[in-house]
């Protein structure tokens, strides 16, 4: 009788849990889904070639567009992978590869400590770093501050990336008489690469979307980007400044920006996934 | 106990010349003795087995001659190995030269995730052994025939060597190995994790081997031992027991605990 019972409620517990599972799983897509969607409506509504082409129009005049801050974005980016990348990939090596001692705990601490940083906080580093000694907003300074906040996210993902790939593949290159950086470079990077794309693609995908450390590094412009000595667009920038502006005409801008902002991360995302691909990963 | 082990003097097999000798050589994991003064003569171009229960050192023993413990941090050893009047124990050591000659199949096979191909050419490019992409072809297809894998894969030499069975991906290993003609071919279990085919295929491949290659062999399978090897060195908690023709081992032994191992009282 009670053994039954007993049965019954763990029966019924087991239903209850995969309810709750099932259910918070189906609010979190739900969320999801709903910004993208209300993005998506707003933005492509309004959105056209000119557009994406045109500068942004003078305050009055309906028309223009935001290619300007789109070509910024995609330049900030590029110079925050020249800062992020490198530091990134070949600190995260070390830790993976070398990172046994005290002096490897104390860089990985110090690097989630970086991560908890408050991007403003990166802002004003590089706001002190070049925009003081330059006198002047610039390109360079924005996706310096952009850079480093990606450090952290590729040193870390890179270290676990690393040591996902069994030693015995390491230990393989060894044994065939590799010197050891060629066993690292070679075999254990090249095995981890997909895992270290991922990692580099959620750094770009979070740079892609700061405003905070931008705002009084690249200031934003309402021109083409010239010269990463001088003030550039972005897109979070312009969104910010025409999501608060008020005019009609601005806020349409702004969610064009937005929608716009979201699928350049989604076209980043998917083709470095392409590219990364490894064909012998599996079977054919 | 331990003393029984040192009192143990090194049986040097007739017959061939001597390919590794082991003096005196004691290997600790940090703090913790993994094996006792070995003394060991392993015999040039003859298979050697490694028997003993598991932690008894025989996989310790087999990665000191191609330095490859030095991968594992807090590993130290004291004593000598010998190869061909080198001691490759040497501090100053340049392992990379060492592994040239000194080739290992691992426990489990771990082809890299390139093609067929490029995993046997690997070794070869990484030392620069060939001079032109036709050599590179020629060697990689010797190899590969050498591991009687050849006419399995020869049609699809691009495709990924993660399709491959265990078995064959185990010969891959082999003929990886074989490609950059070492002279010692070091075997940590190569067998098993395979199923009973598979295994007669690799032992069917020792067998041939030997008369290029010195092999050595760890196993946990006596048989196998007994099939495949011509002598056997027996190691019991970081000790060496007992070592000298197969055949002896296995009918004769002088040492009882050798004879209750094999006979299955213990291990």
């Amino acid at each position: 009788m009670s053994a039954e019972r007993g049965v019954l409620y763990r029966k019924w517990l087991d239903r209850m849990m995969l309810g709750m599972t099932t259910l918070c799983a189906l609010i979190a897509i739900a969320v999801l889904l709903l910004i993208l969607g209300y993005i998506a409506i707003r933005g492509a509504s309004v959105l056209n070639w000119n557009l994406l082409t045109q500068l942004p129009k003078p305050i009055g005049e309906t028309g223009g567009g935001i290619g300007n801050a789109i070509a910024g974005t995609l330049i900030l980016i590029g110079l925050a992978c020249l800062v992020g990348l490198p530091v990134g990939i070949f600190s995260g090596i070390y830790l993976a590869e070398f990172g046994h001692g005290r002096f490897g705990s104390t860089l990985r601490f110090l690097t989630d400590v970086l991560t908890g940083v408050p991007s403003i906080v990166i802002g004003i580093f590089a706001y002190t770093l070049l925009v003081l000694p330059m006198r002047r907003f610039s390109a360079l300074a924005g996706g310096f501050a952009l850079g480093v906040i990606m450090i952290p996210v590729v040193t870390r993902t890179t270290e676990e990336m690393m040591k996902l790939v069994p030693s015995t593949l390491r230990e393989a290159a060894l044994a065939l008489g590799a010197p050891e950086w060629r066993a690292i470079l070679g075999v254990v990077v090249r095995s981890a690469g997909t895992g270290i794309a991922t990692g580099v693609m959620l750094a770009i995908a979070r740079i892609a979307g700061e405003t905070a450390p931008l705002l009084f590094t690249a200031l934003g412009s309402r021109f083409w980007p010239r010269a990463i000595d001088e003030p550039a667009p972005a897109l979070t920038l312009q969104i910010f400044n025409y999501a608060t502006g008020p005019y009609e005409e601005w806020h349409r801008l702004a969610w064009a920006g937005t929608f716009v902002l979201v699928a350049l991360i989604l076209i980043i995302n998917i083709s470095v996934r392409w590219l990364t691909r490894n064909p012998y990963r599996t079977g054919h | 106990m331990m003393s029984q082990f040192r009192k143990m003097d090194s049986q040097v097999p007739k017959v061939t010349s001597v390919k590794i000798e082991t003096q005196q050589f004691n290997f600790y994991y940090g703090g913790h003795q993994a094996l006792f003064d070995i003394n060991l003569h392993i015999p040039e171009k003859r298979v050697t087995a490694f028997i003993g229960p598991s932690g008894c050192g025989k996989s310790t023993l087999l990665r000191s001659f191609n330095r490859m413990n030095d991968t594992i941090h807090g590993t130290r050893m004291a004593g000598r190995i010998w190869m061909d009047g080198l001691d490759i124990c040497r501090p100053d050591l340049d392992v990379v030269s060492l592994r040239r000659r000194v080739g290992m199949v691992f426990q489990k096979s771990n082809p890299f995730m390139r093609s067929i191909f490029d995993n046997v050419a690997y070794g070869l490019k990484v030392n620069r052994l060939t001079r032109s992409r036709a050599e590179l072809a020629e060697r990689i297809e010797e190899s590969l025939r050498q591991a009687a894998l050849w006419e399995e894969v020869k049609d699809r030499l691009h495709t990924s060597a993660l399709a491959l069975s265990g078995g064959q991906q185990q010969r891959l290993c082999i003929a990886r190995a074989l490609a950059i003609k070492p002279e010692v071919v070091l075997m940590d279990e190569p067998a098993s994790a395979l199923d009973p085919m598979a295994t007669q295929k690799i032992e069917e491949l020792i067998a041939k081997l030997r008369e290029q290659y010195t092999i050595v062999i760890v196993t946990h399978n006596m048989q196998q031992a007994a099939r495949v090897s011509d002598y056997t060195a027996f190691l019991w908690i970081g000790g060496l027991i007992e070592f000298g023709p197969t055949n002896k081992i296995f009918t004769r032994p002088d040492q009882s605990m050798t004879e209750d191992y094999i006979t299955g009282r213990f291990g």
